[in-house]
């Protein structure tokens, strides 16, 4: 069922794939280890494109217009909460305090996730949305420096920051704006990140995505900017809408290789 | 015979054992009748009692708002709050009670958020039940089995950061039938912050990690913000009245070291439990505890209420008020009776052995230099009362700048140097009734501390000289 309503999505796509392109950067893969981890859980990413920017109200106004299963007053209950773009006027009429260039917000993991297929991209993954959010604007990896995660943490403390245009923050080291200022982000496999609300229970978990020894010792800024991140991933469900949580897409490397052939 | 007593021994431990056992029991199987919804406020305030009531089904509904909030004047810090306060909403139970709480995290809040409470017997004291995200509602319940005063706070990850910036208030469990009955009551929760800047620097101010997993404070304050308990926001109580104060301590780092200057605490339940001690000067009130004291208010004043950990209380902000009103009983306490200088050498005359020769090595030293030598003596003997810039202190120690008095005349000010001055003086149209000590300063010393004080603010620019000063103190 889902995969017939996926690919009729793709097909409908196909025609005005044009106009959706949003541009992309390319992410040179690579091992790492997430924030959340120690030396035996090193991560291998390969090489992928990436949304430039956040997926604005602009681009959700003309998804929409093409896909009106996804607007407001159509969209089944099991793949969006109530809130779902809860501060437009109307189906196709944005709020009136709400920016064209700003992030789209209160967006489903369902419908953020259809989005990227319909442009034949896809959601990031944990993993990858965290090793090209690990960059400042000079290096690849600014995790130790006080400064890069000054600036994250100070941004948790940021109210209603959901309004702020696209590129506002800084362009990081691969060409990639708003990862860290303007909302949280959905990722492919938020779920599988086993923070249970309980967070001082969760020293116990021995998950491969929740450490217990690094969370235990946890006392660098650095490891609490990345809590921060968890915890919100953990705190959602697939349906859930949020007004600071949006998204954008990614592509493989090798799937542009066949568009091109 | 032994073997008896043993046997009897043994069945009163036993019934012992039972008796406690049954308690928990008995909490645990009281019946509730009926629903209410909760009364919450905001501190420093309380609902009223609801110990006498039968057990009800509680609904408690809370809502979590980040905002910006002002620390002290000038400096402004985003508070993480439990209904819009810090400490958050004070929530009153009865031992029995099923309370049904719904924990609502606002739209506008960037973070997913949950509450422990302390009185909650289950895993995470609720936490794992509440963890909800921005624009979201979770509803959970537990029964109260052990009356108390319990602290609330936030157990999401990073822990630390929630509760640093805000997250944590009480909850009461009163026993059947109630605490004795007072005349006041109020909520008072102690907490540390620890902000980019140092105390007191203006802007909005982050949170600093480092300075908080070194507890190194830069606020330790009531109520969460500096002057929440005093001037206009200080308690206020009536002469012969029984204040109850439920003091919690969020944390996250210090233990408090709970005070009331110029009160005893009559009662004081220790650590918010079931033990009460009597006559208390201090009461230690753990990070993440509380303490439930009252005591009788007999004689009119402001109480200063301190964690006396000191400097937190004059330099970090850990300081309330309790202004009572109502007629003096000078019985228990009498006021200044009587006030005086202190002299220890006793003298009217001053028996300095070098009197004479002092004029003779008079003065080769130029105006500048008189004044930087003034200057510094200055700082070292006068500046505490007359302040920096001679403006004084209003209604306590007259100013130096500008001063009319001063000018007038210079002998005079010459003899209160020298030896001091008590009683009513005008200055500049304000009148001062206070003290100075004669100052042990030589007349060399007098002379150039005069003069600079003359070549400062605004005054008549009088070059006071040696000989002058000791003919001023030989005409004494």
């Amino acid at each position: 069922m889902t995969l017939l309503r996926l690919t009729f999505c793709i097909a409908l796509c196909w025609t005005t794939q044009a106009w959706c392109q949003s541009s992309m950067e390319s992410i040179k893969g690579g091992t790492y280890i997430p924030l959340y981890g120690r030396d035996s859980l090193q991560v291998t990413i390969s090489d992928f494109d990436m949304d430039v920017y956040p997926v604005t109200n602009q681009d959700y106004l003309q998804f929409v217009k093409e896909h009106p299963k996804w607007q407001r007053s159509k969209v089944i209950k099991l793949f969006a909460d109530k809130n779902y773009l809860s501060q437009w006027v109307s189906d196709t009429i944005l709020g009136t305090s709400q920016s064209l260039n700003a992030a789209v917000t209160n967006i489903s993991w369902f419908a953020a996730k259809d989005y990227c297929d319909c442009q034949g991209k896809r959601l990031p993954t944990v993993d990858e949305w965290e090793y090209v959010a690990m960059s400042n604007d000079k290096m690849p990896d600014a995790r130790p420096l006080e400064t890069y995660n000054e600036y994250i943490l100070s941004w948790y403390e940021k109210p209603k920051t959901f309004n702020n245009e696209i590129g506002s923050t800084f362009k990081n080291y691969w060409g990639i704006y708003d990862l860290h200022g303007l909302v949280w982000e959905w990722t492919l496999d938020f779920n599988s990140v086993l923070v249970s609300g309980e967070s001082r229970k969760d020293v116990d978990n021995d998950s491969n995505l929740f450490c217990g020894s690094a969370a235990i010792g946890a006392t660098d800024l650095m490891n609490y900017a990345a809590f921060m991140r968890y915890a919100i991933r953990g705190s959602v469900k697939a349906r859930y809408t949020m007004k600071n949580l949006g998204f954008r897409c990614v592509r493989n490397k090798n799937e542009i290789t066949n568009e091109n052939l | 015979m032994g073997t008896l007593l043993m046997a009897l021994l043994l069945v009163t431990a036993c019934a012992d054992t039972n008796q406690k056992v049954n308690t928990t029991e008995d909490a645990a199987t009281i019946a509730i009748k009926g629903t209410m919804q909760a009364e919450l406020t905001a501190p420093p305030f309380v609902p009223a009692p609801v110990g006498d009531r039968p057990a009800k089904k509680l609904l408690v509904n809370m809502e979590v708002l980040e905002e910006v909030g002002t620390m002290t004047d000038g400096v402004e810090y985003v508070y993480w709050t439990f209904g819009g306060s810090v400490p958050g909403s004070f929530i009153r139970t009865r031992v029995g009670d099923e309370v049904e709480f719904t924990l609502s995290n606002h739209p506008d809040n960037k973070l997913p958020h949950n509450i422990d409470l302390h009185s909650v017997t289950g895993p995470g004291g609720g936490a794992t039940s509440s963890f909800v995200a921005p624009g979201h509602e979770k509803t959970f319940s537990f029964k109260t089995l052990n009356p108390g005063l319990y602290v609330y706070h936030c157990a999401t990850a990073p822990v630390g950061m929630h509760i640093a910036n805000g997250m944590y208030g009480l909850i009461l469990v009163e026993p059947e039938g109630g605490l004795p009955k007072v005349d006041k009551e109020y909520y008072i929760m102690q907490g540390d912050f620890y902000t980019k800047g140092e105390y007191g620097e203006p802007g909005l101010q982050s949170f600093d990690m480092q300075k908080a997993v070194d507890e190194d404070a830069d606020y330790v304050v009531f109520n969460g913000k500096v002057g929440a308990l005093t001037g206009d926001n200080a308690i206020t109580a009536n002469v012969g009245e029984t204040v109850r104060l439920y003091v919690g301590n969020g944390g996250p780092n210090l233990t408090s070291s709970f005070h009331v200057i110029g009160e005893i605490f009559d009662n004081v339940h220790v650590e918010g439990g079931s033990m009460i001690n009597k006559d208390v000067q201090t009461t230690s009130i753990p990070a993440g505890g509380a303490a439930i004291v009252d005591f009788k208010v007999d004689v009119p004043g402001t109480f200063i209420l301190v964690d006396h950990a000191i400097f937190r209380a004059f330099n970090k902000g850990a300081l309330g008020m309790l202004k009572v009103s109502g007629e003096d009983n000078k019985q228990l306490y009498s006021g200044v009776k009587q006030e005086g200088i202190y002299n220890p050498e006793g003298g009217t005359i001053q028996s300095m052995p070098n009197g004479d020769d002092e004029p003779v090595i008079a003065t080769n030293k130029t105006l500048a230099e008189k004044i930087a030598a003034g200057k510094q003596i200055y700082t070292n003997t006068c500046f505490a009362c007359h302040q920096a810039n001679g403006e004084g202190i209003a209604n306590a120690f007259p100013p130096l700048a500008n001063a009319d008095y001063l000018n007038a005349d210079v002998n005079r000010a010459i003899d209160i140097v020298l030896n001091g001055k008590t009683g009513e003086i005008t200055v500049n149209g304000k009148k001062y009734n206070s003290v100075m000590t004669k100052q042990t300063l030589t007349n060399d010393e007098v002379a150039d501390v005069l003069t600079y004080i003359y070549n400062s603010w605004g005054n008549n620019k009088t070059n006071v000289s040696v000989n002058q000063v000791a003919q001023v103190k030989s005409g004494h």
